[in-house]
């Protein structure tokens, strides 16, 4: 059985993600338990490597086209990294990549797969690992003894400054031919404008998730983010229907925010969501589920409806 | 072109989730089951394809609780033709497993297109488009916001972090799992999904093979909500003292003013 630690680079517009600096550190911490080394893989842009001083090994492969991030690409590359180093776990974010590649790799490498994990230690020559389920509603503590896992480990929970390190790792390219038989081309990488809002600026966020029931209801809200002088946010199934544009949105394919007050309204606070706000200063939520996960990170909350409670707002909150 | 889009059954979460009295899984008697959103993106997308280039849409789900209802309604929202894959075994089957049986029912069909929902909130197994696609030996993009059909490829988008998306051209057959459909999910009246069960158009199917239990090497400890410690703070009273509440917050940071 192998004992080294692969980690999936993830960047964007020659950005790595933070997630990708946590899971090296963690990556780092697993490898010196088990007296492996930690591989950092880099799909396009070779150029990042200088980055990647926490790993032993930087396995990359150049090519503009792989920028951009395409799957099959990614996962023949991929697929030869595990195989060509002395692997026992791949670690990738629960982020496009991570949920795209991730159960792949493992049914191609015959590899057990852990999704949506939260918590991951090295016991002895085994693994724990705590996974959420049910969109968080429940926590699985899991004992991982398979030769080969590959893990999505949801981001920002982890310290990113373990994995910014400097050092010299031995880089060494992927043989091309790799990619000589895809069923796939990328074609283009498009950056969304931003349509005249910027949540991430506003110091306050009123926000409003499926709860909210309709599109006509969003007057509600928006009466008390008037009278707060904030614009209103939201979760993804709003922006999915239509009822606000997409520069609205909150979460892991929105928006990560941080004011000094998030007032959730009708959001149950799916891990999705709560990559984008947990961070904010303060939060307020309201929900008539008592054990919705807003409430795990939430600082204060209610139970009451959103629809008897955002009235009361606007009229004490209104001149 | 045929499209196939496996559906599946998710405990309602709107509902308080308890477990079973060994701790091992939720108990399952007196759960809501209900259609797996991200599922019912997948069958809008297919229907998209199918308006714009014509296409046989078969949904297929396993035997859980309420299938029919979901495989019914799947038919009056213009899907054409519904498989229930029986005798798989009871209970919670593992993506794992659900992705090896449909792969080996897959095998015996000709298809061009899958489309999966992009996840399943009850998945600790990874997901399905993923593992689908993996057993299957052909190409899959999954967290899919939109798939333009050409010949003997499709042009799908997927959304990146923040927003940023990507296009990818992906020869067929291959497997698409779906985040957001082009358009919201169409209503299906109930008046159609009755006719749809009156014409009883369900076709029941044995099952490749049987579920075989949770994955070697991966051995569950113990299941649990979060600890309440972190958990917020709970603003007692009715919606005019919660209000009256909030307000003193805000203003106790300086964010208002009373
Ligand atoms: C790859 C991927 C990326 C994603 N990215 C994002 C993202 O960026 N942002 C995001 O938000 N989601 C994202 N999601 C979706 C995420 O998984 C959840 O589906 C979503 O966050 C749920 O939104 P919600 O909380 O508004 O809806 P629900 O989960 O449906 O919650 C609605 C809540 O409203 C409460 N409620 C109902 N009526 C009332 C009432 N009258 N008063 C008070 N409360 C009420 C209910 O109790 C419930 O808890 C993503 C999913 C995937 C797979
Ligand atoms: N969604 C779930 N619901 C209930 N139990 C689960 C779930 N996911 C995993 N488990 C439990 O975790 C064990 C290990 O899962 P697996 O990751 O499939 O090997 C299974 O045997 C189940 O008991």
């Amino acid at each position: 059985m192998g004992n080294d630690v692969v980690v999936v680079v993830e960047h964007d517009g020659g950005v790595i993600s933070d997630t990708t600096f946590e899971l090296l550190g963690k990556g780092r911490e697993l490898a010196d338990a088990w007296g492996g080394r930690l591989v950092a893989a880099l799909f396009g842009e070779p150029e990042l490597a200088g980055e990647l001083g926490a790993a032993d090994v930087v396995r990359f492969a150049a090519g503009a086209e792989l920028g951009g991030y395409c799957p099959e690409a990614w996962e023949a590359l991929l697929l030869n990294v595990v195989e060509s180093v002395d692997a026992r776990l791949v670690l990738i974010g629960t982020s496009t990549v991570g949920m795209d590649l991730g159960s792949s790799l493992a049914a191609r490498w015959h590899a057990a797969p852990l999704s949506y994990v939260v918590a991951l230690r090295a016991d002895g020559d085994e693994l724990l690992a705590t996974s959420q389920i049910y969109a968080g509603k429940l926590l699985a503590d899991l004992r991982v003894t398979a030769p080969r896992v590959v893990v999505t480990h949801i981001g920002g929970l982890l310290p990113s400054d373990a994995g910014r390190k400097a050092g010299s790792p031995a880089l060494e390219e992927i043989d091309p031919a790799v990619l000589g038989s895809l069923k796939s081309a990328f074609k283009e990488r498009r950056v969304p404008d931003g349509g005249g809002v910027d949540i991430t600026a506003a110091p306050m966020l009123v926000s409003v998730g499926r709860g909210i029931a309709g599109q006509d209801n969003l007057e509600l809200a928006q009466e008390v983010a008037d009278a707060l002088g904030v614009p209103l946010s939201a979760s993804r199934p709003v922006i999915d229907q239509g009822w606000l544009p997409k520069p609205h949105q909150v979460g892991k394919s929105g928006k990560k925010v941080k004011p000094k007050a998030y007032l959730a309204f009708g959001i149950s606070g799916a891990p999705e969501h709560l990559e984008g706000m947990r961070n904010s200063e303060l939060i307020i939520a309201c929900n008539t589920d008592p054990s919705a996960p807003i409430f795990d990170v939430a600082h204060y909350g209610t139970t009451v409806d959103l629809f008897d409670l955002l009235p009361e707002l606007a009229e004490r909150l209104g001149d | 072109m045929r499209i196939v889009v496996p559906v599946k059954q998710v405990p309602d979460l709107v509902e308080e989730l308890e477990l079973n009295s060994e701790g091992s899984d939720i108990d399952r008697e007196f759960v809501k089951f209900v259609a797996n959103e991200w599922d019912e993106q997948a069958l809008e997308e297919a229907l998209l394809i199918k308006e714009a280039v014509g296409a046989q849409v078969s949904v297929v789900a396993f035997d859980e609780p309420d299938v029919d209802q979901t495989l019914y309604t799947a038919l009056a929202r213009g899907a054409d033709d519904a498989v229930k894959l029986t005798g798989a075994g009871d209970g919670w089957l593992s993506t794992a497993e659900r992705a090896r049986l449909l792969a080996q029912w897959l095998s015996g069909q000709s298809y061009d297109m899958v489309i999966t929902g992009v996840q399943a909130s009850d998945d600790l197994d990874g997901q399905l488009a993923g593992t689908l696609g993996g057993l299957l030996g052909v190409p899959h993009a999954s967290v899919v916001v939109g798939v333009e059909p050409g010949s003997g490829s499709v042009t799908v988008t997927q959304e990146l972090a923040g927003g940023t998306v990507v296009t990818t051209e992906i020869a067929t057959p291959c497997v698409v799992g779906m985040q957001t459909a082009r358009q919201a999910p169409r209503y299906a009246p109930i008046s159609r999904i009755r006719q749809a069960m009156s014409a009883g158009g369900l076709e029941s199917v044995e099952a490749p093979g049987e579920a075989t239990g949770p994955a070697e090497g991966v051995e569950l400890l113990r299941l649990y909500p979060p600890e309440k410690a972190g958990r917020a703070e709970m603003i007692s009273g009715d919606a005019p003292a919660v209000a009256e509440r909030i307000v003193e917050i805000l203003a106790s940071k300086g964010l208002v003013k009373l």
